[in-house]
């Protein structure tokens, strides 16, 4: 019987024995990309907001401190987002009749809430807490970004555990001095031996263990 | 073929299971999420009119509304120290300095804006009132200025109106008054400017 198959293909079946572990490799290499990328994790994604407020104009450029609105990030676990009064605090003289502004004077007006579009929503099983991160010298741009350079808000981290555990595991890579947490542009050349110093001064314990963060 | 209907099944069941939030997004409410069961559709719920939190009972007058039988709290009831002093400058620079400026001129940011410009904290009438006005205009509020209650609790309130105190003192202290590191001090600041 004549063989089906030419010598020629011998080479074929080699490679693609040899080739499959590529193949599989790059396979699972891709997979980790997609999940790590902004479209899986939804990281520089700006969410359209009913009003269209500007972090960057309120913080950036008028100097608004983060606590100013956020008034319970030191305290609590949830950085509040401010009720329409806080708004209404400069709102009622400033840009009073733009129409822009209508959703929060109408929301004024009736009581009933402003559905702002959350950004940064971690999974219900992860128990975070913004106090303690707050209290223990780690800046809001160290999760957030430069917010006061943004218009609209965006995520610029994963937000995903492997992040998480990054910091977890080495906080001397991010703490900062406790004054600066709320400082938007600060920056250290000499982060390696402040960070070790802080990490001692303020007595954060390098903790991974599930239960600091699932419960 | 038959033998493949298992595996085709199998991987669909993966495909889809990985779909499924449930963990991510369960039945419970975070802070301020939306829900349907009230009117308002808030899951935080506002505090009924008339109750009080437990623990949170505002009985001191001097304390929670400064004043006492209808007098205005003289001083600050609280221990005034370095640390309440620290706290004061950072609750008014977040709260106040939008407005009044960091230094109470009122001149912030706010005013340069467009909003009604705030009396000088350093107005001698404003000098010559007693603390517990300064507490009750950051509590309820006063002219166009809105309530800071919300905003700022009590302990803080009074820790900005010692704040604003050290403010008027440092604005219109004589140079006689001063030691000799302070003018040393303020000569190097000067010049550095």
């Amino acid at each position: 019987m004549a063989q089906i198959f030419h010598p020629s293909t011998n080479t074929f079946s080699k490679v693609s024995i040899f080739g499959a572990v590529f193949l599989v490799g790059g396979l699972l290499w891709g997979l980790a990309v997609v999940n790590r990328s902004g479209y899986a994790t939804q990281a520089g994604v700006a969410r359209e907001q009913p009003v269209p407020f500007s972090h960057r104009h309120h913080s950036g450029e008028l100097g608004l401190d983060c606590r100013y609105c956020h008034t319970s990030v030191e305290d609590s676990s949830s950085a509040n987002i401010p009720p329409t009064q806080t708004c209404i605090n400069c709102h009622a003289q400033i840009w009073a009749d733009s129409p822009t502004l209508e959703p929060v004077r109408a929301s004024y007006r009736s009581g009933e809430s402003i559905q702002w579009v959350k950004v940064h929503d971690l999974p219900d099983f992860v128990y975070f807490d913004h106090s303690i991160h707050i209290n223990k010298g780690i800046g809001c741009a160290s999760c957030h970004g430069r917010v006061d350079e943004m218009n609209l808000v965006r995520q610029v981290s994963t937000l995903q555990m492997e992040w998480c555990v990054d910091c977890h595991r080495n906080p001397a890579a991010h703490v900062r001095p406790k004054e600066e947490v709320f400082n938007m542009s600060w920056f250290t050349q000499d982060q390696e031996a402040l960070g070790a110093r802080l990490v001692d001064e303020y007595h954060i314990e390098s903790r991974d263990d599930c239960s600091v963060c699932h419960r | 073929m038959n033998r493949l209907v298992p595996y085709i099944v199998v991987v669909l069941l993966v495909a889809v299971s990985a779909c499924r939030q449930d963990m991510h997004d369960q039945d419970k409410y975070e802070a301020l999420e939306k829900n349907e069961f009230f009117d308002d559709q808030r899951a935080s719920r506002p505090r009924l009119p008339g109750t009080v939190a437990r623990g949170h009972l505002q009985a001191d007058d001097a304390l929670y509304r400064g004043e006492v039988d209808g007098a205005l709290v003289a001083q600050v009831p609280l221990a005034i120290d370095r640390a309440l002093l620290a706290r004061g400058r950072e609750r008014f620079d977040i709260y106040c300095s939008p407005c009044h400026d960091r230094v109470g001129t009122g001149n912030g940011m706010i005013v340069q804006r467009g909003y009604k410009q705030p009396a000088s904290l350093h107005d001698p009438r404003l000098r010559a009132l007693p603390d517990g006005y300064f507490f009750q205009a950051i509590t309820n509020g006063f002219g166009v200025m809105p309530s800071y209650a919300g905003q700022v609790p009590a302990r803080d309130r009074w820790a900005i109106v010692a704040y604003i105190r050290a403010l008027q003192l440092s604005q219109s202290a004589a140079l006689a008054e001063l030691d000799a590191a302070d003018v040393d001090r303020l000569q190097r600041a000067g010049e550095t400017q």
